[in-house]
């Protein structure tokens, strides 16, 4: 395994470590998912609206809103008792903490929509027995893209004064490209359309997910580095 | 710092020649310059609104390049020229988001519609308020610099990406609106009225960006000036 690959996990395990061990911020984002779907549901009129017109951007908007809360915290833990400096000091190239950060973003962002998934087939009475892997798929290639900015974006956004509101401001115009194309497919896969159809959406998707990632693995040290 | 005020002088100077010009503009088109046979004289709010869409993406553009250049040389000259061309941006993007409605009302019949172009020139303009936003929320100049360069380049990245989507949104989900003419050959007398507009415009949005530089500099010394006394 090569030595970034294998550091870049070694920062994710400790990320994910210190939230298994706490599960604060785990469990009240997912309790905040889990509002969000319930607040939707008293917000359509279920006699004019059916449900699977709504479905998908409930669903990404659920998403999106959870996603949010989760990159928050991915550098405010970071802040407390300077732990972001010990992180710089150690013998780390920034390109393995970026990707180590991302893959702990991107485990917890996963969790919190795995479990909203369920929750919202059980509100919403959404029949997905023969899409939830394709939903899946788009929702890991749509969140891959977002969460890399987010993950840049975050660790500005806590330098910053009024931290909890920059990233939303900062982070939500580049959560429209994935978002929408996201939520095109998720209809698509929805009705029951041949892939042909979502085919040019999920090329959008994952061009973006490549150019953000990159770009922000390099611009990542330009963010941390003083 | 008298420097800077020569350079805020001279800002102001273009400034004033911009409105003399804008005056010139305003005559010429409404004196001057034929009225459209379809749409009367509501196009007349063409001459304004376009030079302002031009202006707006100019700046925008010049955002991303000075962000890009700055991460790289590390000019503060740079960094300053990034926040003043966005601030004057986003004045100039707020012309042309509210032109644009005063004009599709008649025109399209509705104020406001998820047209591509329009889905995306508001999407900058919220960018640009972030960019904004984050420079007034770092106090550190250096490190509100590069966290501004770094959101100046993937805004600058991201712009495409909104362009394709929405324009992808917008083709398999047509809209029954009547899309904004364009015009392929402008008779030469509304041709000449919006070239020169244009370059009041750009004259303006010179003289803006000098003047705010000019105030960015004198900022800074007034800074440097607290921290040593």
């Amino acid at each position: 395994m090569p030595e970034a690959f294998r550091l870049a996990l070694a920062v994710a395990a400790k990320d994910i470590r210190a939230e298994l061990r706490s599960r604060t911020a785990l469990l009240s984002a997912i309790v905040f998912a889990a509002l969000v779907l319930v607040v939707f549901n008293f917000a359509r009129d279920p006699t004019a609206l059916a449900v699977v017109d709504l479905a998908p951007s409930v669903l990404w908007v659920t998403f999106a809103l959870a996603a949010m809360l989760a990159l928050n915290r991915a550098f405010t833990v970071e802040r407390e008792n300077s732990a972001l400096d010990g992180l710089l000091l150690a013998p780390l190239p920034r390109g393995a903490l970026f990707a180590g950060k991302l893959l702990a973003n991107l485990a917890f962002v996963c969790t919190v929509e795995a479990i909203t998934l369920p929750l919202f087939v059980l509100f919403f009475n959404v029949d997905l027995t023969d899409t939830w892997l394709g939903i899946a798929g788009v929702t890991l290639l749509a969140t891959i893209g977002f969460v890399a900015v987010g993950t840049v974006f975050s660790a500005m956004a806590v330098r910053t004064r009024f931290a909890e509101l920059m990233l939303p401001v900062l982070l939500l115009p580049f959560m429209v490209p994935p978002l929408i194309g996201a939520v095109q497919v998720t209809s698509r896969l929805l009705a029951g359309r041949p892939l042909s159809e979502m085919l040019g959406w999920l090329r959008l998707l994952a061009l973006y997910d490549v150019v953000f990632v990159t770009l922000c693995a390099m611009a990542f040290s330009a963010v941390v580095d003083e | 710092m008298t420097a800077a005020r020569a350079i805020v002088r001279r800002g102001l100077t273009l400034v004033t020649l911009a409105f003399v010009g804008l005056a010139g503009v305003y005559v010429l088109a409404l004196g001057h310059t034929p009225i459209e046979a379809r749409q009367g004289l509501a196009q007349k709010i063409f001459y304004l609104h376009v030079p302002a869409a031009w202006c707006s993406l100019l700046a925008f553009s010049l955002v991303g390049i000075a962000s890009a250049l700055y991460l790289w040389l590390h000019e503060p000259r740079l960094d300053r020229f990034a926040a003043a061309s966005a601030e004057v941006g986003v004045a100039f993007s707020a012309v042309m988001l509210t032109t644009g409605p005063i004009w599709a009302k008649p025109i399209w019949g509705t104020w406001w519609t998820w047209d591509a172009r329009l889905t995306l020139t508001l999407f900058l303009f919220f960018l640009f308020i972030g960019y904004l936003a984050l420079r007034a929320a770092v106090h550190e100049p250096t490190e509100r610099a590069r966290f501004s360069a770094v959101v100046g380049i993937l805004g600058m990245l991201l712009v495409p990406f909104i362009h394709l989507s929405v324009y992808l949104f917008r083709t398999l989900h047509p809209q029954p609106i009547v899309l904004k003419p364009s015009a392929p050959s402008l008779p030469p007398e509304m041709l000449r009225t919006l070239l020169s507009s244009m370059a009041v415009f750009t004259l303006l949005y010179i003289g803006l960006v000098t003047t705010r530089y000019g105030i960015a500099l004198t900022e800074e010394a007034r800074e440097e000036a607290t921290d040593a006394s």
